[in-house]
């Protein structure tokens, strides 16, 4: 034995080191006809790894609170050495990551991958998902430009709607009458420590429970019905070497994106840095037209979209329902869909052309996010709206009755 | 009126405003290349704008560097403050004051380009006009109602606002320039210092200064940004070599 392998048995007395990266990397049978869709899991931990990695540099020159955070911005995009290059990566990287989760989501649709016995993995994921959120929410707040202000106001106005608690909840969140210096001092500790802890965790909680039933893949069928004499699926191969070698491709490719954004388009023509937030926030100063960050979009159009009263129910109250319902009926899909098989090649018809026209809407709700909401827009939005939620209510019925075509026994590649 | 007429050919081309909705800027070719041109912005700046504008995020030395102003030439020919070269380039009027005189506070500067666009800042610039019922005696086409006097009138001359006629296309078969009166139409009725096209080069000057203000790493970032795709560029040909070689006998 080599010098080498003696230190990792010594190690692997006292921590599984070698058995843990066997279950996980190079023993782990991933199906082989992963395709382009599959990549955005991995990019999706790299965007991670990639705001943790600047955010911890960029937390060395960031003053969190409302006289000096503006400035300190500033400070770091020209006088802390590369200090733009941390502070574009880490504002790409935000707009980056929620792409890539969309597609990743989106992937997770097409090939019914929330599907028995993968439920707890789509919960996990749509927690990240939501944790995501809260982190990007708080995170945009830090800068303290006039949309970092006026933005906050109005998502923190939303909870204010919920009947009883809601001003008071309102006050409990912004710790001050208003938003001020305090709210912006709690952002920064949640978005620096407890959020990106709960999104590891649940990162951590998402890989476990995947690697726990087996991945899935675009024929949505179980690789582990076939094994060879060595109990290996027959159309799997180990995640390492074959898949990390894979996804370097993927990630030098996105990389290649990424880094065209980042260097020639930073501001994202105002949809990833938006141009009022160049201007220090002003509490007295409301902005014409106030814009969430684009990644919101569709869920704001959707809070935008209910204009009537519904019986007792306020519009402001019935938006804010219909919003907290939008993200919620999420989490119930593994249960909505009833379909017999998991992929949609070889779902109906009707269930392809509605999970297109389904996302087609949800791109088009979030672009209607950041257009005010009126004439055209407003009625477009309120027709996406009902769009999203048709398609999860009509779902079990549709998933349930519709003719599908034969799944076939092995991986077709 | 023909008088009038005559000054307003002289200075051609005006620009007209659409009544109501947007105001129609005018085009500015932004050049942060050009060297020349962002030193006679700073200067500019210094001689018409610090007096009631900082760029308190920005650096006097940082700006010297950045547009190879040597020093102690920035020193003796920008730097009118009592303070070091070292320092953010901060004004003496004191916020409270300002907004005595001008009902609001004059605001930072340092990145006026990236809230409103070089455009914007180009055209409000030169986008003064008379106007008594405003306490400094001028308005803005751009920027109604706004608190600042015209800095530059002594550069640009006395502009006003009225009917006049304008270029609205030329004849196919001569060649020569269309008129057609419009109302709305900025024009001089007193020539300041500079001709037109020389004003127009000197707010350029100036806007396009700004636009470096507001990101002085620009042009870095993007030379950067060649390297950096070059390299990913060359990295995916082993990349791409690695995975084909592992996949070869994945069928």
């Amino acid at each position: 034995m080599s010098k080498l392998q003696d230190l990792m048995g010594w190690i692997d007395h006292r921590l599984p080191v070698t058995v843990t990266f066997e279950k996980h990397m190079s023993k782990y049978y991933a199906p082989k006809n992963f395709n382009f869709w599959y990549f955005f899991g991995v990019f999706s931990m790299l965007m991670l790894a990639n705001q943790i990695l600047t955010g911890v540099w960029l937390t060395m020159s960031y003053t969190p609170t409302a006289e000096g955070a503006f400035a300190s911005v500033e400070y770091i995009m020209r006088d802390v050495e590369m200090g733009w290059l941390i502070r574009y990566l880490h504002s790409t990287g935000a707009t980056f990551f929620f792409v890539v989760v969309y597609m990743h989501m989106f992937r997770g649709l097409m090939y019914g991958s929330y599907q028995k016995p993968r439920e707890l993995i789509w919960i996990f994921g749509m927690a990240i998902y939501l944790m995501l959120m809260a982190e990007a929410f708080m995170g945009y707040v830090l800068p303290w430009g006039q949309m970092s202000y006026w933005g906050a106001q109005v998502i923190l106005s939303i909870f204010g709607a919920l009947p009883v608690i809601g001003p008071d909840l309102v006050e409990w969140v912004r710790g001050d009458f208003l938003l001020s210096g305090i709210t912006l001092n709690r952002f920064f500790a949640l978005h620096v420590i407890a959020l990106p802890l709960v999104i590891v965790a649940l990162v951590i909680l998402h890989i476990l429970a995947l690697h726990e039933v087996g991945s899935n893949n675009p024929d949505g069928i179980d690789i582990k019905k076939y094994k060879d004499e060595n109990g290996a699926p027959l159309d799997g191969v180990p995640f390492h070497p074959y898949y990390t070698v894979h996804d370097l491709v993927g990630i030098v490719v996105f990389l290649f994106v990424f880094c065209f954004v980042l260097f020639f388009f930073p501001e994202g023509n105002g949809y990833m840095l938006e141009h009022a937030n160049f201007e220090e926030a002003n509490g007295l100063k409301t902005p014409e037209h106030i814009a969430p960050v684009w990644y919101f979009g569709a869920f704001y159009t959707i809070l935008r979209a209910i204009t009537f009263d519904i019986g007792p129910i306020s519009s402001q109250l019935g938006g804010v329902i219909a919003m907290g319902g939008a993200i919620a009926i999420l989490f119930a899909l593994p249960w909505l869909d009833r379909s017999p098989v998991k992929s949609w090649r070889y779902k109906g018809l009707i269930s392809r052309i509605n999970l297109v026209v389904f996302a087609i809407f949800f791109v088009l709700l979030t672009w209607l996010g950041t257009k005010p909401a009126s004439g055209l827009y407003q009625i477009l939005g309120q027709v996406g709206t009902l769009i999203y939620f048709a398609w999860f209510i009509t779902l079990p019925y549709i998933s349930a009755n519709e003719k599908t075509k034969p799944v076939p026994e092995r991986v077709t590649g | 009126m023909k008088k009038l007429i005559a000054i307003v050919f002289a200075v051609m081309p005006v620009f007209a405003f659409a009544a109501g909705g947007g105001v129609h800027l005018d085009d500015m070719k932004v050049d942060l290349e050009d060297k020349a041109s962002l030193q006679r912005g700073a200067q500019v700046f210094a001689n018409y704008c610090m007096g009631c504008h900082s760029t308190k995020f920005a650096r006097y030395n940082r700006v010297a560097r950045d547009l190879g102003i040597p020093e102690e030439l920035m020193e003796e020919n920008l730097i009118f403050a009592e303070t070091r070269i070292g320092n953010l380039m901060e004004i003496a009027m004191r916020p409270e004051d300002s907004k005595k005189w001008f009902g609001a506070t004059p605001p930072d500067l340092t990145l006026v380009a990236r809230v409103r666009g070089a455009d914007w800042v180009y055209t409000y610039l030169r986008s003064f006009y008379e106007d008594a019922s405003r306490p400094y005696g001028v308005n803005n086409a751009v920027f109604k109602d706004v608190g600042m006097p015209h800095v530059l009138e002594g550069l640009q001359g006395r502009q006003v606002m009225g009917t006049a006629p304008v270029v609205v296309g030329f004849d196919p078969l001569t060649g020569r320039e269309l008129y057609e009166e419009k109302e709305g139409v900025l024009y001089l009725t007193e020539k300041g210092k500079l001709d037109q096209k020389a004003f127009d080069g000197t707010v350029a000057d100036l806007t396009n200064f700004l636009v470096y203000m507001g990101e002085p790493i620009a042009l870095q970032r993007q030379n950067i940004g060649y390297w950096v795709l070059l390299f990913l560029v060359i990295l995916f040909i082993p990349v791409y070599y690695l995975n084909r070689e592992y996949w070869r006998d994945i069928h």
